[in-house]
């Protein structure tokens, strides 16, 4: 199946001389969720604002549904609904009107019943007479979703879907994402939080100073990266490793009063229980024992700072 | 042609009109009474008649005319101007509109909400004086012409200006002096020599010149230019939209 986003080659040069885009390239698959994850200034909303149009790309292409968005602009927009990162609404609009201008402007004819299921999904059918200034600000949040869903788009951005919302209301968001991609919904979201990717996300993209520096599949990635240290307190600080841990490759914690092993909890045998025994035969007593898996951040922040 | 994404932006600029009826339509309603008062009444009981009609029915193509030009600069430069402040505009921009339906939407319901204002002055007008309409179809076509090409320089405006006090600045330091300065109270036969010769480099003489020759037969300019100039700035107006939607100027980066 081809790609239902295409992005090839893509730059963005502002007037102001800043380059938010460097030679961007990146396909996305038809129902899948991809989270695209970078600090901020990145370049994500750069990103996703020039596949919506809202920005003119500098060089190169970006295909939607086979349609490319500057030729043929109506029918790449018209499968593309857009969540922004900051509340963009007309105060004194009432919700249901807002939503209905939506679908307007998207081509489709009113449809209130449609329009109905959308506010009681997201929680919002009482307040549909409601004037948007009476709104708290997660409501509002929800009332930018049920606009970009108004036109029944194909492909949903999410940018930054979550960015000071509370918990709640971000599993909330995290159930509407998963019942979408249900109904076979593309998904790109941007976010700075780890969590938020390693919750939903089917890939990772991470993307720093306008590149993407890596795509890959979310649970490929985790069990690629996903090694696992074990932090031995010892009863006494020892000055240098022993002759005989020489193979397990340890490494000397601070004050010398802890060793590290680093293992591959995929591997056929992670040779804790014979360093343990080897522990014994070096003569080393252990008051505690911990360990600790390296989380997409690590991942995150080791690429982002190897290519700084 | 997406129809319904021009029906949907037209609909809800003429929401924000019936929303807010009192400041729409009452207030240019009242403003238009006192101008009938003060110089219709006051000053108009000296002044007789001007060009064979009383000075009370005289002023009312003028008082029209300068009603509509400043609400169609206003209504349509807030109407866009608005959703780029709040930053509802992302939603015009993504979604499958063209520039020219875009412009039809917003500066169709600004055209309309002004003729509807004119519409609304003139029955007023009709509760002090009394007033012919030699040339109705002519009347018509230059308040129709007049609302779309101010609707049209407002919007311009609303894209130009960067906050609230720009969207004031050419409605004030501009249009005010030349509309007034255009004879919306006066003829401008009934100037010095010198200031009639200046007058004629005032685009708005011409306009509100034609709109009274459609109601008293009577004009300081030939009708057939009036025409032409409203037509120009017609063009000249739908020139600058179309130049700033292919540069993306101050709304596409």
């Amino acid at each position: 199946m081809p790609p239902i986003v295409s992005v090839r080659n893509l730059t963005k040069t502002y007037a102001s001389g800043f380059q938010a885009l460097k030679g961007v390239s990146l396909d996305i698959a038809q129902g899948e969720i991809i989270a695209l994850l970078g600090p901020n200034g990145a370049g994500k909303t750069t990103l996703i604002s020039t596949i919506c149009g809202i920005v003119q790309p500098t060089s190169g292409t970006v295909t939607v549904g086979g349609h490319d968005v500057v030729r043929d602009y109506r029918a790449a927009r018209a499968l593309v609904g857009l969540v922004p990162q900051e509340i963009s609404l007309e105060s004194f609009e009432r919700v249901i009107n807002t939503v209905r201008f939506s679908r307007g402007l998207f081509g489709k004819p009113r449809d209130d019943a449609y329009l109905e299921k959308i506010l009681s999904d997201l929680s919002l059918l009482d307040k549909k007479d409601s004037k948007i200034m009476t709104l708290s600000g997660g409501m509002k949040r929800r009332v930018l979703i049920a606009k970009a869903l108004s036109h029944q788009p194909r492909v949903l951005f999410l940018d930054e879907p979550t960015a000071g919302v509370d918990v709640e209301l971000r599993k909330d968001m995290w159930a509407v994402v998963a019942s979408l991609k249900a109904a076979g919904v593309t998904i790109i979201l941007t976010t700075h939080y780890i969590e938020e990717a390693e919750a939903i996300a089917d890939r990772v993209g991470v993307i720093n100073k306008g590149e993407i520096l890596l795509v890959q599949d979310k649970a490929e990635l985790m069990a690629q990266m996903g090694r696992k240290e074990l932090h031995i307190q010892l009863g006494a600080p020892v000055a240098a490793i022993p002759a005989v841990l020489a193979p397990y490759a340890l490494a000397l914690g601070k004050g010398g009063e802890s060793l590290i092993y680093t293992y591959d909890t995929k591997a056929e045998r992670t040779g804790i229980t014979a360093l343990l025994s080897d522990l014994r035969e070096a003569g080393l007593t252990m008051t505690d024992l911990a360990t600790r898996q390296s989380s997409l951040e690590d991942i995150f922040v080791g690429l982002v700072k190897e290519r700084a | 042609m997406n129809t319904q994404g021009v029906i949907a932006i037209y609909r809800q600029e003429m929401a924000r009109f019936f929303r807010t009826i009192m400041e729409s339509l009452i207030s240019p309603v009242i403003s238009t009474s006192l101008y009938f008062v003060v110089f219709g009444a006051a000053i108009g009981n000296r002044i007789d008649t001007v060009e064979g009609v009383s000075y009370g029915a005289f002023i009312v193509p003028g008082l029209i005319m300068l009603t509509v030009m400043t609400q169609s600069v206003s209504n349509a430069s807030f109407g866009i101007y608005f959703p780029k402040f709040v930053g509802a505009i992302y939603e015009i921009l993504s979604a499958p509109v063209s520039y020219f339906e875009i412009v039809l939407g917003y500066v169709g319901a600004a055209a309309t909400k002004s003729f509807i204002i004119a519409l609304v002055i003139l029955a007023t007008a009709y509760a002090f004086v009394d007033l012919p309409i030699a040339h109705p179809l002519a009347m018509v076509l230059f308040l129709v012409l007049t609302c779309v090409s101010f609707s049209l320089m407002g919007f311009i405006i609303g894209i130009w200006a960067g906050d609230f006090q720009q969207l004031q600045l050419i409605p004030l330091l501009i249009l005010t002096p030349l509309i007034f300065l255009g004879g919306s109270f006066y003829s401008i036969s009934m100037l010095p020599d010198i200031w009639q010769t200046i007058a004629l480099f005032n685009p708005v003489v011409y306009l509100i010149s034609g709109f009274r020759w459609a109601f008293f037969g009577a004009a300081d300019v030939p009708v057939g230019v009036s025409l032409l100039a409203i037509a120009g700035f017609t063009a000249l107006c739908m020139g600058v939209v179309w130049w700033i939607f292919r540069t993306g100027w101050r709304i596409r980066q």
